[in-house]
């Protein structure tokens, strides 16, 4: 093996899979994304498109149904198809991250075969049910039980939040199966839709990501057999854990690609639009925040890549992701923020699309691990060492 | 993509870190109180290489690039930023007549600067009037034939009392002739020239061991041949040896703000409050964890720029994107690293102080963080 050495550039597959999807982005999504933030309508005809592209499932192996790319690879497309359109960023993203990146991780050789597959080729949608109406951040609170009862699994409760829940066919769901001890254990199982007992309600209005439907899915006596632990028993908080390491580095992504369009739409407006007899662009009070917006963009955006590059190298990357997903989700909030200051009434007014931006920015400090939490790991990552 | 650090690298950055634990450490804060000019110190580091870390073996430097610069400064700059500014303003004078010099030049100024001979050198751009904006410098270079003649003053001059050559810049064609940034010449000018007065050294806020003077330019006679680059073509020189220069104080900025966070976690895991360590508080733990993670941000940043110029790739943008954010986190880090230590953050028994007067300046030398962003602006719009 090469010995390393400090190397800033993508490869020339990373070039590609970023060209490819900003390619589609622009001509697929982005003449959509105001009438998919306007109507929440679900872009099933995106997904399918995507699903094509090997999008659904861009990290998993070929060999389980998927792009067999790298996670550096993932994020650059994750930048792309949110810089167009966040909700088909995150519809993305949950089902690589959050579903099926633990089943790779941790799924049965069946699970594999019969559930990763399908979904990373995009024939099947999985979501992820970790979060309750009462237990967000903290998963000792967890109320959602599971009973063994013989050879079955009884499962009981209520998540909410669940983004694809709506149109998922299966859920990655996390139930406490274990209160003996001083500290309860959990169990992460693989629910299929249309197993009795599991049932959703109407999906969730937001301020943002409106194409992204989620809603509050509930289990009420439902029975699952032994083959749909995921992991081990027991151990269902170590797969969550692990899961949300990479998911921090999708919605970091996510994050990078609202900012991004939101400077973009900003240096054009600012060209464009004359004040005091110049465009905006030559006052100093537009070119310093321009400015500021580029820069912390490219930290983030530095800070999102070398978390994916040390999971691809597979070295623990808990505080690196937390930092990514902390910095670049706030950061998207300031540089959405600034474009609808630059853009002044028309940044106001749904007719530009930064408003969408500044809306759908604000998620991305609040799931998958809100900022609090993203320090909280950060914290204990430094006090530790 | 790859954060790894290649063997060449590591090694200067291990002997960097070593020297400054063991030898600068101890003194770092001795200097600040006395203003003492490191000159030992510097001494030791052009033993080490570390005044030439990325000026060609061929002419006396370490040839080990922009990167290991940049690591290297980091590491002197956690210790004594004092120490680590007349280190960065050596480099860049070694690199920039390795760039722009004659034979002649690079044969007698590169090795003399990289071995200590020159003990430092020197950056003369900034006058009383004229920071920002070089073009409105009015310190005149004349040709008389056999020799170029320079007459006026220059300001904020780092290490002036201790160089052994100055890169002074100067008009050699009159504002109606030649306006602006186009009619500046650059030269090499020895120190203790005659007609080159150096003034009072300045009582700073902070880097109070750095010495910082004024300099005066009275018929002051240099030969031809120490005209550095084209005629009418020294604003160039300026901007490029800026770049770099940018990514030194970035990593000033890095290593000092690495320095905070340390010795922040430390206290902080020391010190009691209602019965429990201060680090249990999240209120502390939310600091830390926006200290780190700026500190990584800039890291990385800084770092970029570097790689990109050792690659020999445009990094204009990027180094001024580096110093701005790098510079502008310190001092939010430093701040915050006063206030974790309380009170003893206030006072210079802890080096917090210390460290929050030393990064000040940096958002101010070589290029205010306005000039960083109006560079960065310009860049954007042009694309």
């Amino acid at each position: 093996m090469r010995p390393p050495t400090m190397d800033f550039a993508l490869s020339d597959e990373q070039r590609l899979i970023r060209d490819t999807a900003r390619d589609f982005a622009r001509a697929e999504i982005l003449p959509k994304a105001a009438e998919l933030d306007k109507t929440g309508r679900w872009p099933s005809e995106i997904i399918e498109k995507m699903s094509a592209l090997g999008f659904m499932g861009m990290a998993v192996p070929s060999e389980h149904g998927g792009a067999g790319l790298d996670a550096l690879s993932y994020a650059l497309a994750m930048e792309e198809i949110s810089a167009a359109c966040a909700s088909c960023g995150v519809i993305m993203s949950v089902n690589n991250s959050l579903f099926c990146d633990p089943l790779l991780k941790f799924g049965t050789d069946a699970q594999k075969r019969d559930v990763l597959a399908p979904s990373a080729r995009g024939e099947m949608l999985g979501c992820f049910g970790l979060t309750e109406p009462m237990s967000g951040s903290d998963a000792q609170t967890m109320v959602t039980s599971a009973e063994k009862k013989g050879d079955r699994w009884i499962l009981n409760g209520a998540k909410n939040w669940i983004t694809n829940g709506p149109h998922a066919d299966h859920i990655l769901v996390f139930a406490v199966s274990d209160r003996a001890g001083p500290r309860v254990k959990h169990t992460a199982f693989l629910v299929a839709k249309g197993t009795p007992g599991f049932t959703q309600n109407a999906r969730d209005h937001k301020l943002g990501i409106h194409a992204a439907h989620s809603c509050t899915v509930f289990f009420e006596a439902c029975e699952v057999p032994e083959t749909a632990v995921v992991g081990n028993v027991g151990e269902g908080f170590k797969v969550a854990m692990a899961t949300l390491d990479g998911g921090r580095i999708g919605i970091a992504s996510q994050a990078l690609g609202i900012a991004k369009a939101a400077l973009e739409t900003s240096i054009a407006y600012a060209k464009d639009r004359k004040s005091f007899g110049v465009p905006i662009s030559q006052h100093q009070a537009i070119q310093f925040m321009l400015s500021d917006m580029a820069t912390e963009l490219d930290a983030a955006r530095l800070l999102t890549w070398r978390a994916a590059t040390m999971k691809d190298r597979g070295v623990r990357h808990s505080m690196e992701s937390a930092e990514a997903k902390l910095y670049a989700s706030e950061m998207c909030t300031r540089v959405a923020h600034k474009a609808i200051q630059i853009h002044g009434g028309y940044g106001y007014s749904t007719e530009f699309p930064v408003e969408r931006h500044y809306r759908d920015a604000r998620i991305t400090e609040i799931y998958e691990g809100t900022s609090e939490i993203q320090r909280i790991v950060i914290a204990a990552s430094l006090l530790r060492g | 993509m790859e954060f790894e650090l290649n063997e060449t690298q590591s090694m200067v950055q291990r002997a960097a870190r070593d020297f400054a634990t063991r030898v600068i450490r101890p003194q770092a804060a001795e200097i600040d109180r006395s203003e003492r000019f490191p000159r030992e110190i510097l001494a030791e580091l052009a033993g080490l290489g570390l005044l030439a870390v990325n000026v060609p073996e061929s002419l006396g430097g370490a040839g080990a690039g922009a990167v290991a610069y940049a690591l290297a400064m980091q590491e002197i700059s956690a210790v004594c930023a004092s120490t680590a500014v007349a280190m960065a303003v050596t480099n860049m004078v070694g690199e920039v007549i390795a760039t722009f010099g004659t034979d002649t030049q690079k044969v007698e100024h590169c090795p003399r600067l990289a071995d200590g001979t020159h003990t430092v050198g020197a950056f003369a751009l900034s006058e009383t009037g004229a920071g920002s904006d070089p073009g409105g410098m009015v310190t005149t270079a004349r040709d008389e034939g056999d020799a170029w003649v320079l007459d006026g003053s220059k300001q904020w001059i780092t290490s002036a009392a201790y160089a052994g050559v100055f890169v002074v810049w100067a008009r050699t064609a009159s504002q109606a002739e030649r306006p602006g940034t186009r009619g500046i010449s650059c030269f090499l000018v020895p120190g203790g020239t005659p007609g080159l007065t150096v003034g009072k050294a300045e009582d700073k806020m902070g880097i109070r061991g750095s010495n910082t003077a004024p300099l005066a330019f009275d018929a002051c006679r240099i030969p031809k041949a120490a005209l550095l680059g084209d005629l009418h073509g020294g604003f160039k020189i300026a901007m490029m040896a800026l770049d770099g220069g940018r990514i030194g104080i970035s990593s000033q900025a890095i290593g000092i703000a690495r320095a905070c966070l340390e010795e922040s976690l430390s206290y902080a895991k020391d010190r009691r409050a209602f019965d429990r360590p201060i680090a249990d508080y999240q209120a502390i733990q939310w600091k830390l964890a926006d200290m780190k993670t700026e500190l990584d941000a800039a890291n990385l940043l800084a770092l970029r720029a570097a790689w990109l110029k050792e690659r020999g790739l445009p990094f204009s943008r990027e180094a001024s994107m580096a110093k701005v954010f790098a510079t502008e986190a310190a001092n939010r880090i430093a701040n915050h690293a006063v206030q974790i230590h309380g009170g003893y953050g206030y006072i210079r028994e802890f080096a917090a102080e210390r460290h929050l007067r030393d990064a000040r300046v940096t958002t101010i030398y070589e290029g205010t963080s306005e000039i960083q962003r109006v560079v960065i602006a310009r860049s954007l719009l042009s694309g």
